[in-house]
């Protein structure tokens, strides 16, 4: 199969490959209904989050368990700026950049105090960072209202480049673009873009720094890497990731509150690094996706007993997450460095030269 | 002699009630090789260590080119033109040979996260540069061939040798070589030798410790004794090695062995 796919010409891979990813909302559409459109969509975004993470773990080393938090920074940057919560409606383009800033000041103040830390501290302290900031954004509905509590922020502003607002249905020639095919295509760019990023500071000096901290710290010093500094980078570049995914969450979501940013949220994230092949951006990419399709594909279990058995003997929402936990110890066992490692963990794996 | 490339002042180290290092001066002349030598546990890598900025000294300080050097910062250590290896090899065991080299490039390096994400023609330039750089660097120490291999990959010799090559990446002017022979069988030791001399030859000060009698007594031109943590005797080894408290403290067996 890899055989006759290296058979085609790059140029025409990578022509099918586009054409694959313009059609896909609209074949899924077709095929599986709206809602999987919309499932798409998340996943985008979960792959955003995937590679900005990556950056983070994958590169640099460092167990990052409250990654969520830059997430909903972002979101949270976006939904107090354009909604009518505090009557403002910043434009997007505004709003994106800083809901990265933010995420990534956020990053660096996350990162000053564990630049110390390793391993399984680092993992804690990252893993009170990220509940602190879901416990302030519940919280700072008191004695001023700023996020709104529990119950979250509405009614946020969608996307609109110009007057061209990505919530409502537009029509080009022959297609339809409701909301979800509109957004499928600015996440795809946001996604893109980030892989582009992603691969181009991993063989850059700064990425090389990263990868050297990963493999030896006290080495890395001693070459003359500042670690403090890139350490901070790294956080603050992987938080930049997670800002921009919440503020496009925010706006595709129309909706966001504490609930959306969980600590199962930052483990599902990390499981999808992981799972995919820590370090390898594709690999990350092809384990978001997988992730977030599977819990999705899991609900059909419902009907198809129906319809093999005649009735529903296990409840699918009783099953999911027992058979999403048998699948991630099936792939971990069977594929341990990841369903597609880089190509050092690869070697480092099946322990031969090259 | 020339004027001292590196001086170290009455440098201390206590670890808790232990003095690692007690009142250590000694002045390494540009061009020279020098020799640290002693009993385990005499304070030899813990001088590297302090040197390097990995320790912070308890008191004392290191004069490099008459300028002081800053203390407790490796990375500055680096820049101010000191780089080492270690007593047991510390490789990026899973980078390339030629990315390990690349890394030791960082110091002398400029590109920013901004120019890497733009891939700005001055960071594809210093890119270009640095690779075929790394790429000389690694012909130099004789693992040209061995550029793509992963560093865990390479035989014991080779990874010492990867070492030697990663620090020379950061232009130093000081080479602080940790046990550099340890492991080797006698032509590996002999290779070394002809490497080490070379890079002398090529301008870089060579400070080494290390336990093979005869290439310290072959190769250093002068030779300090440490021996808990004090200096013991200084010179060159021949007249070290007949200095009757060394050969007391630490070549206790006959010193022709």
């Amino acid at each position: 199969m890899i055989e006759a796919v290296e058979r085609i010409p790059a140029w025409a891979r990578w022509l099918l490959l586009a054409a694959g990813l313009l059609a896909l909302p609209f074949a899924t559409e077709a095929l599986l209904g709206r809602a999987w459109v919309r499932i798409i969509d998340v996943a985008l975004l979960f792959v955003l989050l995937a590679i900005g993470l990556n950056i983070v773990v994958g590169y640099a080393g460092l167990l990052d368990l409250g990654y969520v938090a830059f997430f909903a920074v972002g979101a949270y940057a976006y939904a107090l700026l354009a909604s009518p919560h505090f009557g403002l409606h910043w434009p997007f383009w505004v709003l994106v950049p800083l809901a990265a800033l933010v995420a990534a000041f956020f990053g660096i103040l996350l990162g000053a105090p564990t630049l110390r830390l390793r391993g399984d501290y680092l993992a804690i302290v990252t893993l009170g960072f990220g509940e602190i900031i879901r416990i302030f954004l519940n919280n700072l509905n008191r004695p001023v209202n700023i996020t709104n509590g529990p119950q979250g922020i509405t009614l946020i502003d969608p996307l609109k480049i110009g007057d061209f607002s990505l919530a409502t249905t537009h029509t080009v020639g022959p297609f339809t673009f409701s909301a979800v095919h509109s957004y499928y295509f600015v996440f795809l760019v946001c996604v893109l873009l980030s892989i582009v990023i992603s691969r181009r500071l991993e063989d850059s000096r700064i990425g090389r720094a990263w990868i050297a901290i990963r493999e030896d710290e006290v080495a890395a010093r001693a070459m003359g890497i500042n670690t403090r500094n890139v350490k901070l980078a790294a956080f603050a570049m992987g938080a930049t990731f997670g800002g921009v995914a919440g503020a496009l969450f925010a706006a595709f979501q129309g909706f966001i509150s504490p609930e959306s940013f969980t600590l199962l949220d930052s483990i599902m994230i990390l499981c999808m690094v992981v799972l995919g092949g820590m370090g390898n951006v594709y690999g990350v990419v092809l384990g978001a996706i997988l992730l977030t399709a599977l819990p999705e594909a899991l609900r059909y279990v419902g009907p198809l007993q129906q319809a093999l058995v005649g009735r529903v003997i296990v409840e699918p929402s009783d099953l999911r997450m027992l058979l999403f936990g048998l699948a991630l110890v099936l792939m971990m066992l069977l594929r341990p460095a990841g369903l597609w490692p880089s190509r050092l963990r690869q070697r480092e794996l099946a322990g031969e030269p090259q | 002699m020339t004027a001292p490339l590196l001086e170290a002042q009455a440098v201390n180290k206590r670890f808790g009630g232990l003095d690692a290092l007690c009142d250590v001066s000694l002045t390494i002349a540009r061009g020279e090789i020098y020799g640290l030598i002693g009993p385990n546990g005499a304070g030899k890598t813990t001088f590297f260590n302090v040197l390097s900025g990995l320790y912070r000294p308890d008191g004392g300080a290191f004069r490099i080119d008459g300028g002081a050097l800053p203390q407790g910062a490796p990375h500055a250590v680096a820049a101010a033109g000191i780089a080492r290896t270690f007593q047991n090899i510390r490789l990026f065991g899973n980078m390339s040979a030629l990315d390990n080299v690349m890394v030791g490039r960082h110091v002398r390096m400029h590109a920013g996260i901004l120019g890497a994400i733009l891939r700005l023609r001055s960071e594809r330039d210093e890119e270009a540069a640095t690779r075929v750089r790394a790429q000389a660097l690694l012909e130099y120490v004789g693992l040209g061939p061995r550029a793509g291999q992963l560093a865990r990959h390479l035989p014991y010799g080779d990874q010492r040798r990867l070492e030697i090559a990663r620090a020379l990446a950061t232009e130093p002017k000081l080479l602080a070589l940790d046990e550099p022979a340890a492991g080797m069988n006698a032509a590996e030791t002999r290779d070394l030798r002809a490497l080490l001399e070379r890079i002398r030859a090529d301008g870089v000060t060579l400070l080494l410790i290390e336990h093979d009698v005869q290439l310290v007594m072959g190769l250093c031109d002068r030779v300090c004794v440490l021996d808990y943590g004090r200096k013991l005797a200084e010179g060159p080894p021949a007249e070290v090695r007949r200095d009757p408290r060394v050969i007391e403290a630490y070549l206790g067996t006959p010193a022709t062995a």
